[in-house]
């Protein structure tokens, strides 16, 4: 189908978003790249009255590298996955930026947008929860900051009012040592992830002393496994450990069958990404190989 | 609501105007008001590949943009390609040459891809050239003389290919 028919306000500035929003009360999308409500929009499962393009509102659109990555709203997927700075430090964000649909999907798709989207089976808001990510926002009752997990409130829901917009996501890097590794496994490359896995690791003296870990495509908002994080502190990673954690991230998560995969499978792809993920992280800390 | 505007925009190097409802895909505007009828529409919902074009030299869904978000931007589509009418570009010389199509219905937009992929990589290792072009789908080819295109091209336009931003 096409889609229905809307109104269509591009502002120049970010002083003009909110307002153009306001005009039309809650009926109003905000379109950033457009690759998750287009086609919404072309199924007809979404018909706002109007859509506000950010597009022209270039002060969205920066990267501030540091031991916070601060990310304009408008940033788009491809721009963090070609950042070398973002590569040499968080590797886990470039690995899971290849995942994120296919090129063109990444030329436009945004880091926002997705965030705002909310889909569990997308990268973004894994790597927020991974990475205790906060968003500023900007509405009609003025700013303010979100933390991840409550941003994220269920199946493409977040806690967003209709009239406000993401301008900011920020995620904290982990400290310069760490080890982080993002694992996807989905049938064909490009396609919408079935589980996913971001792992970051901080040895000391042989020893994990900080862990995250967060699963995608495993319930209706993605998973930090607190859990299992815990297992990991203060302890040398071994294969044994590794069933442990695993089997903690399995009491975690709660994924559902679907056509693309069961529920059972799902958790067997759980556990194998967790252990590789880890086993990834550690040796990129420079920690070498999980020993038996 | 969401009456037709005018809209200006540059395609394949010529300032070109159209009118347009805001829901007008990009897609259905390059097809239906500038007749450039090589940008063709397979899912329409951005998996396909078939409406690839490049805006501001980067690959996108034109059926995922609205005609209204390609105000004052720079498109190349399929149709701006070959030189002229006598000659081919190399990329579609080179999927000649190899069969890289039957039905032809994906080529364009795999060529706008290759390009893309061409400027950024001009020497992509075999599983680089699949993994770029994941996101084109060929019902027909089974993709071998696809990448046989990319791989041939890529020789021929090495030095040639001006580094991506």
């Amino acid at each position: 189908m096409k889609p229905a028919r809307f109104e269509y306000v591009a502002p120049e500035c970010l002083e003009e978003v909110v307002p153009s929003l306001q005009r039309f009360g809650d009926e109003a999308k905000v379109l950033a790249g457009g690759q998750s409500l287009v086609p919404l929009m072309a199924f007809r499962l979404a018909t706002p009255t109007a859509l506000v393009d950010l597009g022209h509102v270039e002060e969205l659109r920066y990267v501030t590298e540091g031991d916070v990555l601060a990310i304009g709203a408008m940033t788009t997927h491809r721009a963090i996955e070609h950042n070398e700075i973002i590569r040499g430090r968080c590797p886990m964000l470039t690995e899971a930026m290849a995942h994120v649909g296919h090129v063109a999907i990444r030329n436009r798709g945004t880091v926002a947008g997705s965030m705002a989207h909310a889909d569990p089976a997308a990268e973004w808001p894994t790597l927020a929860m991974a990475l205790d990510a906060e968003v500023d926002v900007i509405g009609g009752e003025g700013s303010r900051t979100i933390q991840a997990k409550d941003l994220f409130l269920s199946y493409l829901t977040t806690s967003l009012e209709p009239d406000e917009v993401i301008s900011e996501v920020r995620l904290r890097m982990p400290p310069r040592g760490s080890g982080t590794a993002f694992l996807e496994l989905s049938r064909r490359h490009g396609d919408f992830g079935l589980v996913g896995v971001a792992c970051a690791l901080t040895p000391s003296d042989g020893k994990i002393e900080m862990a995250r870990l967060a699963l995608m495509g495993v319930g209706s908002v993605p998973i930090r496994a607190a859990g299992a994080e815990s297992l990991l502190v203060g302890r040398h990673p071994s294969d044994e450990l590794l069933e442990d954690v695993a089997a903690a991230a399995n009491e975690a998560i709660e994924p559902s069958s679907d056509v693309h995969g069961s529920e059972h499978f799902r958790r067997s792809v759980a556990t194998v990404l967790v252990k590789r993920a880890i086993e990834a992280a550690w040796k990129r800390a420079g920690e070498g190989d999980v020993s038996g | 609501m969401g009456e037709s505007r005018e809209i200006t925009l540059r395609v394949n190097g010529r300032e070109v105007r159209g009118t347009a409802e805001p829901r007008m895909t990009l897609a259905d505007f390059l097809r239906d008001r500038l007749r450039l009828t090589g940008t063709h529409l397979g899912c329409e919902h951005g998996v396909c590949g078939a409406c690839t074009v490049l805006m501001d030299r980067r690959s996108v869904r034109s059926c995922l943009l609205f005609a209204v978000q390609a105000e004052n931007r720079e498109l190349t589509t399929v149709e701006g390609l070959a030189p002229s009418e006598e000659e081919l570009h190399p990329i579609q010389q080179a999927f000649s040459e190899k069969h890289g199509l039957q039905c032809g219905f994906c080529t364009p937009g795999f060529l706008m891809a290759v390009h893309e992929l061409l400027s950024e990589k001009p020497d992509p290792a075999e599983d680089e050239i699949r993994q770029y072009l994941s996101g084109n789908l060929c019902r027909c080819t089974g993709y071998q003389n696809i990448v046989a295109a990319v791989q041939l091209a890529a020789e021929r336009t090495r030095g040639a290919a001006v580094p991506h931003d």
